[in-house]
């Protein structure tokens, strides 16, 4: 079967609209990922998101709710998102009122939550099918991506779009100098934690497509591609995004091409975009060197 | 570009040998009666206090140089018993003094005085745990746009890709700009114009050097025309022509708008020089008034200590 012709099936519909949602949302947040140097958040979040699933399986299992008719009840996502906003939401907490910085803030919730998830998951009883393995979980399946779940998706998609573009001034300001931009009256302490709450259910909802492990590489190798090529910040949001969305298209072609796992095609798109981009710049600095 | 720098030296030399003649550090204009400050605390050259109503609350005595007569409304900066803590440490303790509009204030003091903790309180970054603080009689925090703040460099994100022109039209922003329009781009390239930075325009922040930001940093302080332009260690990282020129565009600011100035530092000569007051800090006010008040050896020991004041006194 043609590319083409697999376009037409549902699943792969499916696979596409929840890959570009994800896309754009690790586009807008990966550039204040990458300007904040929270590489290790995504990480962390995403690890945060393994513990939640865990713990939602866990419930689900064990209290009938996988019986329930409605779908959503059903899945463990409904409890990972809340988990996971907690621990962004700790995070921040941590990083503000304490004398820890933001990686050891986040390595530690990143153990913890890793920890809670082995454990949920190895209690719940081997005979309790969830739709959900824990390769999935690990290295995502967007092919088996469900129309909940897409719904799923596309709402937190518009809520997290709307917040990045609606105070993109604001977290840009404190991003480049938070004392400047609080002079000014941006309440930056309030938008970081947006932002970290943002980040907690953007990467809940989007590592059951790609996977927690290739989550954190999703939110951070477009954006740091496209700050090599970048002169603004506005072009390197909008080339992060751009490439997000690329790498997610092209990836998901080649996965289905040559028949290898989607996640890990649609990672090592945007690092082949990433070497590609930095010697692009190096090309570039020389020519503005000579 | 060889003949400004030839001047600017010469202007040095010329401060260091009057400095010298007049032995202006070891001095102390008044020693025999209490200096009266701008409508500040009234302060003895060894740093007492005096306690005769004539503190923050007490009568506003001076005008600002130039500016004959009590100026109307209340002071640009007002200051009133501020204590501010920082986990066990005690970094002010009260602090009051005012400041009044059309002053040059310089902050000076050793490093750990409090100096970048004042500014931050002026700023509404910081709410002091005892006392108040105002500015132009509100709330400090209340009109940022009035305000323009020249950090010290050292804050900003060199990784951030950013032009000289973005970071400008932030000042009237306020946010930073996805695409200046035509209008901010003619204002903030008239304000880089102003700082003798109109070719900075394109530029990349990170590839510039310290006085260059400077000048930007400047650019994005003047642009929303402030009353008050507050700076903090403006000079750190900048050589000797880029720290004469930011004087001079600073009084040539305050000549041409009648704003005030109130500029941390840690260049005693620079405080001599530019500024018509001076308050001299170490965790609380050691002097507070005109340059040749406080800049003496008592109000200095007081603040440097017997040791360190020898050095500040050498600039």
């Amino acid at each position: 079967m043609s590319l083409a012709d697999a376009l037409h099936l549902a699943f792969m519909q499916r696979a596409v609209a929840a890959g570009l949602l994800i896309a754009v949302m690790a586009g807008l947040l990966g550039v204040f990922v990458v300007q904040r140097r929270l590489s290790f958040l995504g990480a962390g979040l995403a690890h945060a998101a393994f513990g939640g699933m865990g713990l939602g399986a866990f419930v689900i299992a064990s209290t009938g709710l996988l019986a329930s008719g409605v779908g959503l009840l059903r899945h463990p996502l409904w409890i990972a998102v809340p988990f996971s906003l907690l621990a962004g939401l700790g995070i921040a907490w941590v990083r503000e009122n304490t004398a820890l910085s933001s990686d050891t803030a986040i390595g530690v919730f990143f153990a913890v939550s890793v920890a809670l998830g082995v454990l949920f998951f190895s209690i719940i009883p081997p005979d309790v099918n969830l739709g959900l393995s824990l390769m999935d979980l690990l290295f995502g399946s967007i092919l088996s991506v469900t129309r909940p779940d897409l719904w799923v998706i596309l709402a937190v998609a518009v809520v997290a779009v709307a917040f990045l573009t609606a105070s993109w001034g604001a977290l840009a300001y404190a991003t480049f100098d938070d004392e400047l931009a609080r002079s000014d009256g941006v309440p930056s302490r309030l938008l970081e934690v947006s932002l970290f709450a943002c980040a907690a259910v953007v990467i809940a909802v989007s590592s059951v497509v790609v996977g927690i492990i290739l989550m954190a590489a999703y939110l951070v190798i477009p954006a740091a591609s496209a700050r090599l090529l970048a002169r603004s910040l506005l072009q390197m949001t909008v080339l992060s995004v751009v490439l997000a969305v690329l790498s997610t298209l092209l990836g998901l072609a080649l996965s289905y091409l040559i028949d290898v796992p989607s996640g890990s095609t649609i990672v090592l798109t945007q690092a082949a975009m990433f070497v590609l981009a930095a010697a692009l710049s190096r090309r570039w600095a020389r020519g503005a060197g000579g | 570009m060889g003949r400004r720098l030839a001047g600017a030296w010469q202007a040095r030399a010329a401060r260091v040998e009057w400095a010298i003649n007049e032995n202006v550090f070891s001095l102390c204009s008044s020693v025999a009666a209490p200096a009266r400050a701008c409508g500040g605390p009234a302060v003895t050259p060894d740093g007492r206090a005096v306690p005769n109503g004539a503190g923050a609350d007490g009568p506003r005595a001076a005008a600002a140089p130039g500016r004959p007569g009590a100026p109307a409304g209340p002071p640009t900066i007002h200051m009133h018993h501020v204590g501010v803590r920082l986990g066990d440490a005690v970094v002010l303790e009260d602090v009051g003094f005012d400041v009044e509009a059309g002053c040059f204030l310089a902050i000076v003091g050793p490093n750990g005085a409090g100096k970048s903790t004042l500014v931050k309180v002026a700023l509404g970054l910081l709410t002091p745990q005892r006392g108040h603080a105002a500015l132009f009689g509100e709330m400090v925090g209340a009109h940022p746009e009035r305000i323009g703040y020249v950090p010290q460099l050292k804050t900003f994100d060199r990784t951030f890709p950013a032009t000289a022109v973005e970071l400008v039209v932030s000042g009237l922003r306020r946010r930073w700009p996805a695409r200046p329009s035509a209008g901010e781009r003619e204002l903030a390239l008239a304000a880089l114009s102003r700082v003798g930075a109109e070719r900075l325009e394109r530029r990349q922040l990170a590839r510039l050097s310290g006085g260059e930001l400077q000048r930007a940093y400047l650019a994005r302080a003047l642009v929303r025309r402030p009353q008050l332009v507050l700076l903090d260690e403006p000079a750190t990282g900048v050589d000797y022509l880029a720290e004469h020129d930011l004087y001079d565009l600073l009084e040539r600011y305050q000549g041409g708008t009648g704003a005030t100035v109130a500029m941390v530092t840690h260049d005693l000569a620079a405080a001599r020089f530019h500024a018509d007051r001076v308050l001299v800090l170490n965790r609380r006010v050691h002097g507070f008034g005109t340059p040749d008040e406080v800049l003496c050896e008592p109000c200095l020991q007081a603040a440097f200590g017997h040791h360190g004041h020898h050095h500040a006194l050498a600039f």
